[in-house]
């Protein structure tokens, strides 16, 4: 790409479906530099139009092994797909290797399919923090289907449901006796159940278990125009991922019009303002505090003061510049 | 804050060692860079796209097949015809000095051959992103 390029000259080319505009301008996003916000903001105008599945479960489950089938699956019906997988990063060096995409490699080199790996950079919730920008640029070059692979921790990922329309949860045979969406606090946030790796001989019980707790009403407060399914599928024969690909396309029909589809496109505008609002505070936290806490710091090691009067004194920094910036606001407004 | 370095690494074509550079994914993960493996058996257009989408600040390429000269200018040509004449590209793994000069002249930024320390590895991909700057 040369010299630096405005971002907001990336714009006309993300919506091009150029790969090199879109990939550049995610890692814009996932910087956090103040560069990109206008371009940010009119990219978010631009979206709007893209299906997020969400994709969970446990660690090893199979979740990008079966992304990658189901995005070549859902190609055949001519829409784009693009997917964001989202690894760990390593806590100590902050590093990671992103293993993903390694099992999405036979997609090879369809222009049609955009993967973009993430690392989570400290973010909790299993979704890294520009990961819905990211869809954003997605959904404004086009893509129809945008996946969302998480990384799979366990209860944190609630977060994935707030951030889809429709959520899809892996379970997989053979990783412990208990069904692990269960143990994970995941059997209730699903619209459609996957049992992966079908073609072991150990995933028929699996199957029957899920089926069996789902019946028991644990999910009375989904919508009743939605029955949730639970699907097996194999990426060794292909099982299910027809059907899998039809309830995905039938659960986007059936909420794009009902309320129930309603009240989650008015959950996850929420969820993205509130993790919006928290970044910006949490940037500004790291800014305001940073000279201070050293000799805060000091103050609490010779014990003359107590850590909440201390907490608040390093507080204030950040709520003066609060201030500061409102103030700026209200005198360019005058 | 300031951004991990982003790096793909990539085995093309038939060649199956993969010690080495599975040794470097993990050290430029241990430096804090954030690292992707393509694994084993790709060819110059899958490892380029990839690249691409991943708006890598380094592709890495590992050979210890000898088969340099042929996929090092493909790795070019679709860089360019990509859009992404930006990227740092470096080379890893076995192969003759006048391959190593040859290389150099094409464009690859830096080769770091068997029995390169990793921190080595590390200082040169930090130093090459610090003289490119911001992108
Ligand atoms: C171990 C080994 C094998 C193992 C590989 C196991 C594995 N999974 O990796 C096995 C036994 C399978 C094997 C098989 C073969 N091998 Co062999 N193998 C070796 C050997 C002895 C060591 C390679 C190694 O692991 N080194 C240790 C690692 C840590 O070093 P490294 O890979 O060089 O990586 C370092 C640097 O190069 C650098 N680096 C590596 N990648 C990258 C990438 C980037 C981006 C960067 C920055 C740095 C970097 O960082 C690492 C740390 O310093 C070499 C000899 C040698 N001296 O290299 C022959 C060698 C590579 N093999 C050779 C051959 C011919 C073969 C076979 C064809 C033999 C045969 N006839 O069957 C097969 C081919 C297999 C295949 N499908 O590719 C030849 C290649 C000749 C050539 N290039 O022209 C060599 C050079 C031996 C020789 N002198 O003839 N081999
Ligand atoms: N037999 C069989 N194995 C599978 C299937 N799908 C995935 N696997 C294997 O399961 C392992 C984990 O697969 P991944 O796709 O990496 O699982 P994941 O849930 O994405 O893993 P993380 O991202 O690490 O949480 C790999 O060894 C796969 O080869 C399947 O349908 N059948
Ligand atoms: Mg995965």
């Amino acid at each position: 790409m040369g010299t630096y390029v405005p971002s907001v000259e990336l714009i006309a080319r993300v919506q091009a479906g150029e790969p090199a505009a879109i990939g550049r301008l995610m890692s814009r996003a996932e910087s956090g530099m103040a560069e990109a916000r206008e371009a940010l903001v009119r990219i978010h105008k631009l979206a709007g139009r893209a299906q997020v599945v969400g994709i969970t479960g446990v660690p090893g489950s199979g979740k990008s092994t079966l992304v990658g089938k189901l995005a070549r699956n859902l190609r055949t019906s001519g829409s784009k797909v693009g997917i964001i997988a989202v690894d760990p990063s390593s806590p100590y060096s902050g590093g990671s290797i992103l293993g993903d995409r390694i099992r999405m490699s036979d997609l090879g080199t369809d222009p049609g399919i955009y993967i973009r790996s993430m690392a989570t950079r400290g973010a909790t919730g299993g979704m890294a923090r520009a990961a819905l920008e990211a869809v954003d640029i997605l959904d404004a070059a086009g893509f129809g289907v945008v996946i969302l692979e998480t990384v799979g921790v366990g209860q944190d990922e609630v977060e994935i449901v707030r951030a889809s329309h429709t959520t899809v949860v892996v379970s997989a045979p053979g990783l412990g006796d208990d069904i692990q969406a269960i143990k994970a606090g995941l059997l209730e946030i699903a619209d459609i159940h996957v049992v992966s790796k079908c073609d072991r001989s150990d995933a028929n019980r699996t199957l029957t278990d899920l089926k069996q707790m789902l019946m028991l009403g644990m999910r009375e407060h989904k919508p009743a125009d939605w029955t949730v399914p639970v699907i097996g599928t194999s990426a060794v024969s292909g099982e299910g991922l027809d059907e899998l690909s039809d309830a995905i396309v039938r659960h986007h029909d059936v909420t794009s019009a009902s309320d129930a589809g309603r009240a989650q496109r008015k959950s996850m505008a929420e969820f993205r303002l509130r993790k919006t609002a928290e970044n910006l505070l949490f940037d500004r936290f790291v800014e305001t505090t940073a000279a201070a806490s050293g000799k805060l710091a000091e103050r609490l090691m010779r014990r003359e003061s107590d850590p909440y009067t201390l907490a608040e004194e390093l507080l204030a920094a950040t709520l003066a510049k609060e201030d500061d910036n409102e103030r700026d606001v209200h005198s360019k407004i005058a | 804050m300031s951004q991990p370095i982003r790096v793909l690494l990539a085995k093309v074509g038939l060649d199956g060692h993969d010690r080495g550079i599975k040794i470097v994914a993990r050290a430029l993960r241990d430096a804090g860079m954030d690292v992707i493996y393509t694994g084993l058996h790709r060819s110059p257009e899958e490892v380029v796209i990839a690249a691409v989408q991943e708006d890598v600040d380094v592709l890495g390429v590992s050979l210890l097949s000898g088969v340099q000269m042929t996929v090092f200018p493909k790795i070019f040509e679709l860089l360019q015809t990509n859009g992404a004449d930006d990227m740092i590209v470096v080379a890893g793994g076995v192969m003759p000095d006048e391959d190593v000069a040859e290389l150099k002249k094409m464009g690859v930024n830096e080769v770091l051959l068997q029995d390169t320390p990793p921190q080595t590895i590390i200082d040169t991909l930090t130093r090459l992103v610090e003289e490119r700057g911001a992108r």
